[in-house]
């Protein structure tokens, strides 16, 4: 009896096992089942609302400023893929597609941009904004006219500032022109760099070996490189003077045509026409290690008495300057290149520093124009200072009183770098 | 003549190219292209009175036999070979520039190893411009020696070990008394742009065009 009694609930577990293992499985099944039912179809996604198309203020009339309303539920939607044509084209294939904004990102982009696709001044366009899922699937919304074309102005409003600015500078400098003119005595800040020039000149000629000039190795559309061959001008006058060989090597062929024509002249000037050299003035290569490579071999060869580095120089201007100081010549460097500056201040002679370079030319000539446009440069830059220290003094005051006048004097004097 | 055409161009250009700066209309952004367009036209022109300049020096060189000539036909060689190879030697016997081609190993193996070696040398020549400017000889170069040194220091990850003041120190002269310097010299120099650039567009400014300018 004993026995039959463990025998009962034994089967009972063995039945019970098989029954629930059967019964897991089936739920097993049953379950994935019944969510598969539960999902519904996809039914596609939710769209874009109203598209709102802006004219861009201060453009050329080829950028319009597109913004839409997002939709009311964006689940599953990776982009939009926004698409425009021409207005009344009914052609499908009309549609060019001008920009793909992440879902997470504004809703709104400049159009015009896209060299492929520009905005064309006084076109009226329509665009219509796709939903996209991560399968690259779209789902547009509406088409929309835009209530506005693209029209380019005639004047620049950020701008109004660096006009009035401009102005003012241009005022100046012709004010001081007239006082100049006029006879008024003005004062120069003596420039060791440019009172070295007439030094280093009778060296060469004392030493009789050549002076090398290196107008920069920017193109002519560079400004230092123009305020250099206004130097070269000067200089070669006074080389003409005293007959010593110059050598000019080019790296720009516009600047070698240039800076021929500036020593010609000034060998006429000085009455010593027939002294010039046509071969003391040569193009030589376009490539800028090549030309180092050149002008320092010439260096070592011809071991000029007076390295003259003036313009607009790059990774060169050591290699050059280096070179010059071991061949034992007197330098004269000047550049507006701030990065090359140490370089030259540690290894030449002399060096111009930044507006030195441009300020050279007045200082050489003497002429009242020219030092009434350095004059005016010095009042334009009197009211940056002035601006500088007032900024300083409301920087001050917004510490101690917990004000904001600095900022209100950076908005009025400055624009934005970027719109 | 010679010289009122000359700067009337000048004038006129530079008076619309300032005036372009403020109008952003599609007919402003055309004259704008316009005239840059210009400019590639006259360097093709430029560069064969270039290399008819040098060809001319060198030739001189040979002929007269002058000091160094013998490195004028180094020049006048490759000047000549290079686009020769390129562009008029047959392809079935490796002309062309693509490779395979003589232009291009040429090109690969000569004129890019020496460009880059020119370019190495530089590292030296810091090297020695660095000795030379940081000598203590007096008490501003006494200055400018520690503030290279906290400077240097700073940029390394020695530095941070040395101390975390170091490349706070370093990063501070960078900020303020260096970019102070440097802003300062850029504002002289961007007036001495404007000036120069007035002197020239108005005409008070003519030493850039030779024997036309007088």
């Amino acid at each position: 009896m004993r026995k039959n009694w463990i025998v009962v609930p034994a089967l009972m577990i063995l039945l019970l096992l098989p029954a629930l293992s059967v019964a897991q499985s089936v739920d097993e099944i049953l379950t994935p089942a019944a969510e598969v039912q539960l999902e519904q179809p996809d039914p596609g996604l939710d769209v874009p609302g109203t598209i709102t198309v802006l004219d861009r203020k201060n453009d050329a009339g080829d950028l319009l400023v597109v913004s839409f309303e997002q939709p009311l539920y964006t689940d599953g939607i990776f982009a939009y893929n926004v698409y425009r044509r021409v207005a009344g084209e009914s052609d499908a294939e009309a549609w060019n597609l001008v920009e793909i904004i992440p879902a997470d990102e504004p809703p709104e982009f400049i159009d015009g941009y896209d060299p492929e696709y520009p905005i064309n001044s006084g076109v009226l366009y329509e665009y219509r904004i796709a939903s996209v899922n991560i399968d690259g699937e779209e789902f547009f919304g509406p088409v929309f006219e835009a209530g506005t074309v693209s029209v380019g102005e005639i004047y620049h409003t950020g701008k109004t500032r660096v006009l009035i600015a401009g102005g003012l500078f241009i005022f100046l400098i012709f004010y001081y022109f007239a006082k100049a003119q006029r006879g008024a005595k003005m004062y120069l800040r003596p420039i060791a760099g440019i009172e070295a020039i007439d030094e280093a000149i009778g060296r060469a000629t004392e030493m009789g070996k050549p002076i090398l000039y290196v107008p920069g190795l920017s193109s002519i559309a560079d400004v230092a490189t123009i305020a250099s061959l206004t130097i070269l001008g000067r200089v070669a006058k006074k080389i003409a003077v005293y007959q010593t060989p110059l050598i000019v090597p080019n790296r720009d062929p516009i600047v070698f045509t240039v800076a021929e024509e500036v020593v010609k002249q000034a060998y006429l000037e000085a009455g010593r026409p027939d002294a010039y050299d046509p071969d003391s003035v040569f193009f030589l290569t376009t490539s800028q290690f090549a030309f180092v490579a050149g002008v320092n071999g010439m260096m070592m060869r011809e071991k000029p008495a007076t390295n003259f580095y003036l313009g607009m120089f790059w990774a060169e201007s050591l290699l050059l300057a280096e070179t010059g100081s071991l061949s034992g010549a007197i330098q004269i460097a000047g550049t507006d290149a701030v990065t090359q500056l140490p370089f030259f201040i540690t290894t030449c002679d002399y060096t111009l520093i930044g507006e030195e370079l441009y300020a050279a030319s007045a200082y050489l000539g003497q002429e009242p124009k020219q030092i009434g446009a350095l004059k005016g440069q010095d009042a334009c830059k009197g009211i940056i200072m002035g601006f500088i220290t007032v900024a300083l003094i409301f920087g001050i005051i917004d510490v101690v009183a917990n004000t904001h006048i600095l900022d209100w004097l950076r908005d009025l004097v400055t624009s934005p770098i970027m719109e | 003549m010679k010289r009122t055409v000359p700067l009337m161009i000048v004038m006129v250009g530079g008076i619309l190219m300032m005036l372009q700066y403020f109008i952003p209309h599609q007919i402003s952004q055309t004259v704008f292209a316009y005239y840059t367009d210009w400019t590639p036209i006259i360097v093709a022109f430029a560069l064969v009175l270039g290399v008819g300049s040098l060809t001319r020096i060198h030739s001189h060189k040979i002929r007269r036999k002058a000091k160094n000539w013998q490195y004028s036909y180094a020049v006048l060689i490759p000047l000549f070979g290079m686009p020769i190879l390129a562009h008029l030697w047959p392809e079935s016997i490796s002309g062309g520039m693509d490779s395979p081609s003589i232009f291009h190993f040429i090109f690969m193996h000569i004129q890019v190893p020496i460009q880059a070696t020119m370019f190495s040398l530089l590292a030296f020549y810091i090297a020695s411009a660095a000795f030379r400017a940081f000598r203590a000889k007096s008490a501003l170069a006494t200055v400018l020696l520690l503030a290279a040194v906290v400077v240097m220091l700073g940029q390394v990850p020695i530095g941070e070990l040395l101390g975390r003041w170091l490349p706070e120190t370093g990063l501070w002269i960078l900020r303020y008394p260096n970019l102070a310097a440097k802003r300062a010299i850029m504002l002289g120099v961007g007036f001495g742009i404007l000036a120069t650039s007035l002197k020239i567009i108005f005409g008070v400014e003519r030493n850039w065009l030779g024997g036309a300018g007088k």
